[in-house]
């Protein structure tokens, strides 16, 4: 039975490569909800038809289809990525488009005496946004956000069909190698869940702190 | 400028919501340091006014000037043009408005709210920001809150903290909606001692929209009536409120007076 240290070897490996890409591709999610759920509220209509132009099409696509995009077919078009680069990106481009719906609906719940009182103090609209706006949204993004990132978390298994070697193609080796299903794939169960209850824990905790700000007195 | 010159010069506006004409060509004008009080029935139109000196609301129709200049429209070539963000940015330095429910910024501090529009609109430095910034807070009483969030201060409090944000940019004009007509009222007269203050102390433009008209009696150098967006009457305090002339004015005062509150 020694050579299961080699094989948990393996798992935990992959288990890096999920919590890189998982990493990864929120900061690119996140950048692009902002960019794309800020974007459909411009007073510009290109901009605004851009950022729904990208939403659609990433929600409406399945992110398998966008994962063998970005890894098989831009390089005929002179991109050519690396595995983690492709799942980086078809990751974030994906999550990002639900996310920039967290965003814009975040944004339009903050009631209009907040934008008001802006207009009264003549702050500029990127200034009331970036002072006042954004950060009264965040709070209500926050949550919604953490259930994105579960889903990213979820979702990295699509890379290991790009031959990525995340948790999920590395719980392939190990059960072709060793014959045994049940093993592998029940660690990986677990440390799927155990991933996701840290981003749970991490986003409420951050959200707890978040709120307790809006009380007490300040330093 | 002559000083004899309005400060505030409405010419014919006009406003609607959908189909509902709140207001038809109203024309009114205002003098340099003259502390107005607009009074009249629920619907008239208060709100709307000061709304639209704020820049919140666009007219459909008329003119308006501010320290003789347009405020919806620009002059160029000796055409009028509609005013575009810039030239309304440049105009709303002069008019400052506390609202009915305060509208403090809830993520910020009481001196953060205070300091957050001179230190990005005149790029005060954050020191000589919170000095200033502390100056108004002493003279409204909230300097020992200074620290505070607003979700910890009562309803007069935290429109004592609106008032000083709002002077914080020194604006010509003050624009006072109903300012404390949310609070409970033992918190009122807290509120209405601030402003009296300023009143007294402060050469600036004041309009207030109130209910309250034994406020109005004392804060105000004229009164105006207001009906379905017209001026019904205009006066003196005591004309207005001891001898008023107009049966629709008689008729809210009593109304008013029947409600239980005290002139
Ligand atoms: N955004 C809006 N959309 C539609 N109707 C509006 C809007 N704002 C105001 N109105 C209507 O315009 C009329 C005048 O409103 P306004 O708020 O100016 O009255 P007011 O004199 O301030 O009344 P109150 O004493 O109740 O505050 C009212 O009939 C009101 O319902
Ligand atoms: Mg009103």
């Amino acid at each position: 039975m020694t050579q299961w240290s080699g094989y948990f070897g393996l798992i935990l490996q992959g288990a890096l490569v999920t919590i890189e890409l998982t990493l990864m591709g929120s900061v690119l999610a996140l950048f692009m909800a902002f960019l794309a759920g800020m974007g459909r509220l411009s007073r510009f209509f290109v901009l605004r038809a851009l950022a729904t132009a990208y939403i659609e099409f990433f929600r409406g696509t399945s992110i398998f289809v966008q994962l063998f995009w970005a890894y098989f077919v831009l390089p005929f078009i002179g991109i050519s990525l690396t595995p983690l680069q492709a799942g980086v990106l078809a990751l974030g481009l994906n999550v990002g488009a639900y996310a920039a719906e967290v965003v814009r609906g975040a944004i339009q719940s903050i009631g209009r005496e907040q934008y008001e009182a802006c207009t009264a103090l003549n702050l500029g609209r990127w200034q009331g946004m970036r002072h006042v706006i954004l950060p009264q949204a965040l709070l209500v993004m926050l949550p919604t956000f953490g259930n994105n990132a579960i889903e990213l978390l979820k979702a990295t298994a699509v890379v290991s069909l790009i031959s990525l070697t995340d948790l999920t193609f590395q719980a392939q080796v190990v059960r072709s190698q060793t014959g045994n299903t049940l093993v592998p794939f029940a660690t990986i169960l677990i440390i799927y869940f155990v991933l996701a209850l840290l981003i749970s824990w991490g986003v409420r905790s951050l959200e707890r702190r978040m709120a307790r700000g809006l009380d007490g007195v300040r330093a | 400028m002559s000083a004899s010159a309005p400060i505030i010069k409405i010419d014919g506006i006009s406003k609607s919501f959908g189909s509902f004409k709140v207001l038809d060509g109203l024309s009114m004008q205002v003098m340099p340091g003259e502390k107005l009080a607009l009074i009249g029935p629920s619907g008239s139109g208060k709100t709307t006014i000061l709304r639209i000196l704020m820049t919140l609301e666009r007219i459909d129709g008329g003119h308006i000037q501010i320290d003789g200049e347009q405020l919806y429209h620009m002059e160029r070539n000796g055409q009028l043009l509609p005013a575009d963000e810039r030239h309304l940015t440049r105009m709303r330095q002069k008019i400052g408005m506390v609202f009915q429910l305060f509208n403090l910024f809830p993520h910020k501090c009481v001196m953060d709210n205070v300091t957050l529009a001179p230190m990005l609109t005149k790029g005060t430095p954050r020191a000589a920001a919170e000095k200033r910034a502390m100056e108004l807070l002493e003279m409204v009483g909230m300097a020992d809150k200074a620290k505070n969030m607003p979700a910890q201060l009562s309803g007069g409090q935290k429109q004592r903290v609106a008032i000083a944000r709002a002077l914080a940019l020194s604006p010509k004009i003050m624009l006072f909606d109903e300012v404390t007509s949310a609070l409970d009222p033992e918190l009122v007269e807290e509120v209405m001692n601030v402003m009296r203050k300023l009143a007294a102390e402060t050469d600036m433009t004041m309009l207030l929209v109130t209910h309250e008209m034994g406020f109005a009696h004392d804060f105000a150098d004229r009164v105006l009536f207001f009906d379905r967006g017209k001026i019904v009457e205009e006066g003196k305090p005591d004309e207005i409120f001891r001898h008023p002339k107009q049966e629709r004015t008689q008729g809210f005062l009593k109304k008013i007076i029947a409600a239980g509150h005290r002139v």
